[in-house]
């Protein structure tokens, strides 16, 4: 029995700063995915919105939102927020209803509207909340955390910020080829190198910045998809969305301090390992099947940590991974082919839809100048804070 | 008048000078330290659970990375629009008896030039802000071979 559904239609709002509600944005990306599938609002049988926190209420209950703007059907409506993995848990859910026989064709919408500026928590005073708590205490912003991954993989792995600079030149070249990205210019390393510090030893270059955007997805069943005469449409073979293990012994987003090891070992593999292994052990695939990755370019850095967690390479090697060219156009596993969040800037759910709306391009052969010859795998992956992994497997 | 001195978040940290310590929790049936504290259910998925007890954490660790703040932190972190902001140097610290990483704001005057990855710091008092009022104290970390 396949476990597959298909992708019959993906759509996206070009990422920028438009100044305008994230419902438009949502509802200008299901249109298109509606039109590349080939099929009416009034066919899809659910809808389901991954929520933005910057929205007021409406953005609390994106699924309806959504619906209401594209006009009350009726439909199944599901609103799902799990931070920066909200879109890929938007995508777990549609698959699962699709798998119990819940619905035929779902919708899944993700869009934000971005403030300028830091993320910053809730309003109020949250002494109980940890997201609140390291703003109030130490002034963490997500910077702060991603210079922290950043020191950390120089002094043990010998990265250096010119390695760093390298995965920005990469994919704003790449972003440069994309109709929907918000930076299409290319970028040389001395551009990033005379970018403003913003936390040590990251600057402002090696860091994305926050955008408004808008994906969705159509997806179906492979019975309906056959009758819809898309039989071979781009499938999804799995979705991880996977929490941490304890004791979770890397410093996450927004905590303050880890796990104790003391009393429990720690597994053999970290929390983001754990989430690639997930989705590979479900599709029945490994790292080397894979044609290309899409990747949560937070960093430049972090970047070059997925590499070793997706299992691209050994722990350490990601550099040279980088520096053989493996992970650019043309190489062994191109990563961040539609230019990455470096190239986008994080509009946070529409993220992870955003990234699959990248594989279903790659792997229908539609890509235009940033394709993958005969891509036949490609893996989407990211993690929501509060411990929300997230990997995305999908084949042709 | 003279501000009070209250701790930003009651009951992480305790004691002055060379008894400052911060405060977490240890469950009386696996032994797991919990920082920040957990009071009320021990976290440990293999644990049934146990009293949670308060305890000091080691005073000294190792860097584990450092980072710093070049741009003023959005509220609730509290700033004073006046003033010109100044890099705020953050540690993220290793102590190997809890066997845990605690993130904290370097004591003032510490920058990321004096630090390096294994080096050893210690747990000092710290202050957050001042107001009319109130003397907001944290913890620091103070590289233990660095003076102010």
């Amino acid at each position: 029995m396949t476990r597959d559904v298909a992708v019959l239609g993906a759509g996206m709002h070009p990422w920028g700063k438009w100044g305008r509600g994230f419902v438009e944005y949502g509802v200008r990306a299901a249109r298109a995915a509606l039109a590349d599938a080939g099929l009416e609002w009034r066919d899809v049988g659910s809808v389901v919105g991954a929520d933005t926190v910057r929205g007021g209420y409406p953005g609390y209950v994106a699924g309806a939102t959504f619906a209401k703007a594209l006009g009350w059907q009726g439909a199944r409506v599901t609103s799902v927020y799990a931070a920066c993995a909200s879109g890929a848990q938007a995508i777990a859910t549609a698959r699962a209803q699709i798998l119990a026989g819940l619905a035929d064709v779902v919708l899944v919408v993700g869009a934000d509207a971005a403030p300028k500026g830091f993320f910053r928590p809730a309003g109020g005073d949250r002494p109980d909340d940890p997201d609140w708590l390291r703003f109030r205490l130490l002034g963490a912003t997500n910077p702060v955390y991603f210079g922290l991954y950043a020191r950390r993989r120089m002094a043990v792995h010998g990265d250096t910020l010119e390695d760093f600079a390298q995965v920005k030149v990469k994919n704003a070249a790449l972003g440069a080829r994309n109709p929907y990205a918000r930076y299409r210019k290319a970028v040389t390393a001395e551009e990033v190198a005379v970018s403003a510090v913003v936390a040590d030893p990251l600057r402002l270059l090696d860091i994305c910045a926050t955008s408004d955007g808008g994906a969705a997805l159509v997806l179906a069943g492979m019975d309906f998809a056959r009758r819809h005469g898309a039989g071979d449409a781009v499938r999804i073979r799995a979705v991880s969305t996977v929490t941490p293990r304890f004791p979770s012994t890397v410093l996450d987003l927004p905590d303050i301090a880890t796990d104790s090891a003391v009393a429990v070992r720690p597994g053999p593999e970290t929390f983001r390992e754990s989430i690639a292994r997930e989705a590979y052990e479900e599709a029945g695939v490994g790292p080397g099947d894979l044609s290309l990755a899409e990747v949560y370019d937070l960093s430049t850095a972090l970047e070059l940590q997925w590499y070793e967690d997706l299992g691209l390479c050994g722990a350490g090697e990601a550099v040279k991974l980088l520096r053989e060219g493996a992970t650019a156009p043309g190489g062994r596993i191109p990563v961040n082919t539609s230019g990455g969040l470096a190239s986008f800037g994080e509009a946070v759910p529409a993220q992870a839809i955003a990234q699959v709306c990248e594989l279903t391009w790659q792997l229908r052969g539609v890509a235009g100048d940033r394709q993958v010859p005969d891509a036949r795998v490609g893996l989407a992956a990211n993690q929501g804070l509060f411990g929300h992994g997230s990997a995305v497997v999908a084949v042709r | 008048m003279p501000r009070t001195r209250t701790p930003v978040v009651a009951g992480w940290f305790t004691g002055d000078g060379d008894g400052f310590r911060l405060l977490g929790t240890r469950c009386s049936a696996c032994s797991t330290v919990f920082f920040p504290r957990e009071d009320v259910h021990c976290r440990n998925p293999h644990c049934g659970g146990g009293r949670l007890t308060e305890e000091p954490l080691s005073s000294r660790g190792h860097v584990w990375s450092f980072t710093d703040s070049r741009y003023r932190p959005p509220s609730p972190y509290v700033t004073d629009p006046e003033l010109s902001w100044a890099a705020c140097t953050l540690i993220a610290v290793e102590l190997p008896a809890e066997r845990l990483v605690v993130l904290g704001q370097a004591a003032p005057g510490i920058t990321v030039a004096d630090l390096t990855v294994g080096m050893e710091v210690r747990a000092v008092p710290g202050v957050l802000h001042e107001d009319a009022e109130t003397t907001w104290t944290t913890w620091h970390w103070r590289p233990t071979g660095v003076e102010a």
